[in-house]
C-alpha cells in the first residue's frame, strides 16, 4: 500500500488533461448551434429575450411603456409560409388562478397580441395566470401544430412583460402512432440517460474502489451545476471572436471545481475513515449526514428556487424524419458520449484505470503488487466527482436545476447502478440507458407524474429476479 | 434576546407531540438497525403506509376510525413482506436502496394527481380525527406554569404518543431479553454464525423488519393525529433521516436511546431554531441579514442535524447511552 509508481501519476495527469481539451472542443462546438432563433417550442419567455431571438419582419412590437403594469404579449405567425406570415384576428384570452378572465386580446395585422394584467405588477408577481387560445378565430387551413397545446400557464416571476408563443403550423395533426411517439420519447430519454449515466458512472467507480455507498453523490451533482451557476453570473461574458462561451466556461470550471471537490471528499473525510477502518454501513450514515448537511449550505447560498443559466434557450429543433430534436439536445448527447467512451476507455486501457479495476477488484492484493491504493482512489473520487458535476451542469441546461438537483435524482441513479450491477463501469452505463429510455417512453402508459415511480419499481423487481445487476458478477451480493 | 422563552419553548418541542412520534419511529428503526443491523432507510415509506390507510378510510370512504387504524398497521405489516422477501437475503446497502426507493415511490404515488380523490394530492387529507378528538379528556392548556404549556388537542396526543412509545419499549424490552431477541443480536454481530446454529437467518430478519414496521405505522397514524392533517411532504425522506439521527444520538440497541435521544435532539433542534430566530429578527439583529437572513436562519437546524449525524457516526457511534461493545455494525 506504500510503493508509489511514477508512472500511473504521469499517467493520469496526461488522461485528465486529454479530458480536459476533448470537452473544451465539443462544448464549443455545442454553444455554436445553439444560437438559433427560438420560436417553436411553446415556452414562455421574458420579452427581452424574445425581442432579441425573433427578429422577425412579420412581428412589430408594441412601443415599450412606462407604466407599472405587466402585460402579456406574443406574436402568431403562420410557419407554413415562408418567411412566417402574420396571423390576424386570433383570439386569445388570460385567466387567473381561480379561472376568472382578467383579460383578452386580439392579434393586429402583423400577428402580435398584447393583453395588459390588471393591477400593478407588485399585485401580480408569483401569481401564474393561463393564456388561451381561440383555436375557432385562426384562419381557415391554420391550425396549432399541437393541438392540445390551447392553453400555456405563465408564471409571473420578473416584472417584465411576458412573451408567449403558440407555433401555428398544418392543420394536420401530428403522427401520434404509438411507435413514432415512443421513438420521440426514447430520444427525450437518450439525453437524460447520458447525463445519468456520467452521474452512475462516478457514483460506480467510488462503490467499486471503496465500498462506499454515497449517499451525498446527489450534492457532487448539485456542486457542478451551482459553480457553473456562480461563473455565469460574473458580471460580463466570456467570448471567442462574436461567440458568447460563458457557459461553456462555466462547464469546465464546474467540472473542475467538481475534482477538487471530490478529491477534497475523499481527503479530508473518507480516507481518514478508511484508515480507521470505520465500517462500511457508518460511513454509509456520515454520507447521509454529508449529504443533509451539504444540501443546507447549497440552499443557504443558492436560496430555493429553481435557476436557468443564461443561454437557456430551446432553439428551433431539426426535424429527422417524425422525430424533434433540438440542437442543444444534440451537442449534450455527443459531448456526453464523448466524455462516457474516454473515461470507460481510461479504464480498459490505461495503466491507471488497470490499477483502479484491480483496487475494486482486491484491494489487498492489488496494494500488494505494488499500486498505491489511495493514489488510485484519490483519482476515482477526482473524475468521479468531475463526471458528477459536469452532469449537473448539464442537467441545469436542459431543465434548470435547484438546490435539490442532485438529491432528486439520487435514487435514479442508485437504480441505473444497481440495474447495471454495483460497481461495474459498463454496468452503470447501460443501467442508465434503460432507466432514462425506460422513464420516458412509460409516459406513454402511466402518468407523467408516476414516471419515476415506474423506474423505482423496476429496480426492486431487478434486485428480485437478478440481484448483481445486468452485468454484474453473481458473487458481488451476499 | 429572550431567554426564558427561548428555553421554555424549546423544552415545549422536546417534550412535545412531534417529538414523541419521531420517538415512535426512532423505536421501531432500533429494532431494525439497533437490534438486527438491518439498515431500513424507508421507515418514511411504513409510516405513511399506515397513516394514510387509517386517513383515507375515515375521510374518503367515512369508515370507521379505529378500522382504520387496524388496516393501517396491517399495510405496514404488509409492506415489511413486500419489502423483506426480495432484499433480506442480499447484503445490507441493497437493503438501504430499496427500501429507500420504496419510501420514495410510496409517497409520490400517494401524492400524484391520479390518485386525487383518494389521498388528496399534495393537499392531503383533513377532517378524519373526530374520533380520536372526542376522547380527549382535557380542557384548558396544560403544563407547568411557566415553564410549558400545552392546548389541550396536542397534550391530549402528546399523552397518546408517549404512552405508546412506553408501551413500545416495554415490548421491545421483553423481547429482546428473550431467547429470540439474543438470536436477532447474534444475527446483527455475525449472520454466518447464527446459521451455523441451525436458525434461520432470513426468518428473524423478516420478523424483526415486521415488528419494527408496524412500530413505524403506529407512529405514521400518530402524526397524521397530531398535524389533524396528512400530506406526502411528512413522508419525505429526511423523516427517516430525522428518526436515525435520533436514534444514533441516544444510542442504538439501548431500549430507551430513542426516547432519550428524542428528548434532547429535539430540544436542541428547537433551541437552534429559535435562537437563530431571534438573532436574525427585529431592526437591529444580532446576526446582521448580509451574513444570515431569516430564512437562511431556519435551514441552520438542517445544518446542525447532518453535522451532527456525520460526528456522531464517526466519533461516538455508540451514541450519548449506547455501549459500544454492543455495536460492530459493519457491512453483511
Amino acid at each position: 500500500m506504500h510503493a508509489r509508481p511514477r508512472t500511473i501519476r504521469a499517467r493520469s495527469r496526461l488522461a485528465l488533461r486529454a479530458l480536459a481539451v476533448t470537452v473544451a472542443a465539443v462544448a464549443v462546438g455545442a454553444l455554436m448551434t445553439t444560437g438559433s432563433p427560438a420560436n417553436a417550442a411553446p415556452v414562455a419567455q421574458s420579452a427581452s429575450q424574445a425581442v432579441n431571438q425573433a427578429g422577425a419582419q412579420t412581428c412589430v412590437k408594441p412601443a415599450p411603456r412606462d407604466d407599472d403594469t405587466i402585460h402579456i404579449q406574443g406574436c402568431l405567425r403562420d410557419l407554413r409560409e415562408k418567411p412566417p406570415a402574420p396571423v390576424p384576428d386570433a383570439k386569445i384570452s388570460v385567466k387567473d388562478e381561480s379561472g376568472k378572465e382578467v383579460g383578452t386580446g386580439t392579434s393586429n395585422e402583423t400577428g402580435v397580441f398584447d393583453i395588459a394584467l390588471p393591477g400593478k405588477s407588485i399585485d401580480n408577481l408569483g401569481k401564474s395566470f393561463t393564456v388561451n387560445i381561440d383555436k375557432k378565430s385562426l384562419p381557415e387551413g391554420a391550425a396549432l401544430r399541437n393541438p392540445k397545446q390551447v392553453s400555456l400557464k405563465v408564471t409571473l416571476q420578473l416584472d417584465s412583460d411576458v412573451y408567449v408563443t403558440f407555433p401555428i403550423g398544418e392543420d394536420t395533426s401530428p403522427d401520434t402512432s404509438i411507435p413514432v411517439q415512443a421513438l420521440q420519447l426514447a430520444v427525450g430519454g437518450l439525453v437524460f440517460s447520458l447525463l445519468l449515466a456520467m452521474a452512475s458512472l462516478g457514483l460506480s467507480m467510488i462503490f467499486g474502489t471503496t465500498g462506499l455507498t454515497n449517499f451525498a453523490h446527489g450534492e457532487l451533482i448539485t456542486f457542478g451545476a451551482l459553480v457553473a451557476y456562480a461563473v455565469d453570473r460574473l458580471p460580463g461574458e466570456f467570448r471567442v471572436g462574436d461567440v458568447n462561451i460563458t457557459v461553456f466556461v462555466a462547464l469546465v470550471v464546474a467540472a473542475i471545481a467538481s475534482g477538487v471537490f471530490g478529491w477534497f471528499n475523499d481527503r479530508g473525510l473518507w480516507r481518514p475513515l478508511r484508515h480507521r477502518g470505520t465500517g462500511l454501513i457508518a460511513m454509509m450514515v456520515v454520507s447521509i449526514g454529508l449529504s443533509i448537511f451539504l444540501r443546507s449550505l447549497y440552499q443557504y447560498w443558492a436560496g430555493g428556487s429553481t435557476h436557468q443559466y443564461s443561454q437557456f434557450s430551446s432553439p428551433q429543433p431539426y426535424e429527422l424524419g417524425p422525430i424533434l430534436i433540438t440542437p442543444k439536445d444534440i451537442a449534450i448527447t455527443i459531448f456526453s458520449v464523448v466524455v462516457l467512451v474516454i473515461v470507460v476507455l481510461a479504464l480498459q486501457r490505461t495503466k491507471l484505470g488497470k490499477a483502479t479495476r484491480a483496487v475494486a477488484d482486491n484491494t489487498a492484493l492489488a496494494a500488494s503488487s505494488g499500486i498505491n491504493v489511495d493514489r488510485v482512489i484519490s483519482v476515482v473520487w477526482i473524475v468521479g466527482a468531475g463526471l458528477a458535476g459536469l452532469s449537473g451542469v448539464l442537467f441545469g441546461l436542459t431543465q434548470g436545476f435547484d438546490y435539490q438537483l442532485g438529491f432528486k435524482i439520487l435514487l435514479l441513479v442508485f437504480a441505473a447502478t444497481v440495474l447495471g450491477g454495483l460497481g461495474t463501469a459498463w454496468g452503470a452505463i447501460v443501467g442508465a440507458l434503460v432507466i432514462g429510455i425506460f422513464i420516458e417512453v412509460s409516459t406513454l402508459f402511466v402518468p407523467a407524474e408516476l414516471k419515476f415511480v415506474g423506474a423505482l419499481v423496476v429496480l426492486i423487481v431487478v434486485l428480485l429476479i437478478r440481484p448483481q445487476g445486468l452485468l454484474g458478477k453473481s458473487q458481488r451480493v451476499g | 434576546m429572550d431567554w426564558h422563552s427561548i428555553f421554555s419553548q424549546a423544552l415545549q418541542q422536546g417534550l412535545g407531540p412531534v417529538a414523541a412520534v419521531y420517538c415512535l419511529a426512532a423505536i421501531g428503526l432500533n429494532v431494525h438497525f439497533g437490534s438486527t443491523g438491518l439498515l431500513n432507510f424507508g421507515q418514511a415509506g411504513f409510516m405513511a403506509v399506515a397513516g394514510y390507510a387509517m386517513t383515507s378510510f375515515v375521510a374518503t370512504w367515512g369508515l370507521s376510525f379505529w378500522l382504520g387504524s387496524l388496516v393501517g398497521l396491517v399495510a405496514a405489516a404488509l409492506l415489511a413482506l413486500l419489502l423483506g422477501v426480495p432484499t433480506l437475503r442480499l447484503r445490507a446497502d441493497y437493503l438501504a436502496i430499496v427500501t429507500i426507493a420504496a419510501a420514495e415511490i410510496i409517497r409520490q404515488t400517494i401524492g400524484s394527481v391520479t390518485l386525487l380523490k383518494y389521498f388528496g394530492g399534495q393537499d392531503g387529507l383533513q377532517a378524519f380525527n373526530s374520533s380520536f378528538a372526542n376522547l380527549n379528556p382535557f380542557t384548558g392548556r396544560i403544563g407547568i406554569p411557566g415553564v410549558v404549556s400545552w392546548r389541550p388537542y396536542d397534550f391530549w396526543t402528546l399523552v397518546v404518543c408517549w404512552l405508546l412509545c412506553a408501551l413500545c419499549c416495554l415490548v421491545v424490552w421483553l423481547l429482546m431479553r428473550s431467547p429470540w431477541g439474543r438470536v436477532l443480536k447474534g444475527i446483527r454481530e455475525d449472520e454466518d454464525a447464527v446459521r451455523s446454529l441451525g436458525k434461520n437467518v432470513y426468518a428473524y430478519k423478516m420478523q424483526s423488519l415486521l415488528i419494527g414496521g408496524l412500530i413505524g405505522g403506529l407512529a405514521g397514524i400518530m402524526t397524521a393525529l397530531q398535524h389533524s392533517a396528512i400530506n406526502p411532504s411528512f413522508f419525505a425522506t429526511d423523516t427517516t433521516f430525522f428518526a436515525y439521527t435520533v436514534l444514533l444520538l441516544g444510542g442504538a440497541a439501548r431500549v430507551l436511546g430513542p426516547v432519550a435521544g428524542t428528548i434532547i435532539f429535539w430540544f436542541l433542534i428547537s433551541f437552534l431554531d429559535l435562537f437563530f430566530g431571534a438573532a436574525t429578527s427585529g431592526a437591529d439583529p444580532l446576526i446582521p441579514a448580509s451574513i444570515m437572513t431569516s430564512n437562511q436562519a431556519s435551514l441552520m437546524r438542517f445544518v446542525v442535524m447532518g453535522l451532527s449525524l456525520m460526528l456522531l457516526m464517526i466519533y461516538r457511534p455508540q451514541g450519548i447511552f449506547g455501549d459500544r461493545r454492543e455495536l460492530a455494525i459493519d457491512a453483511r
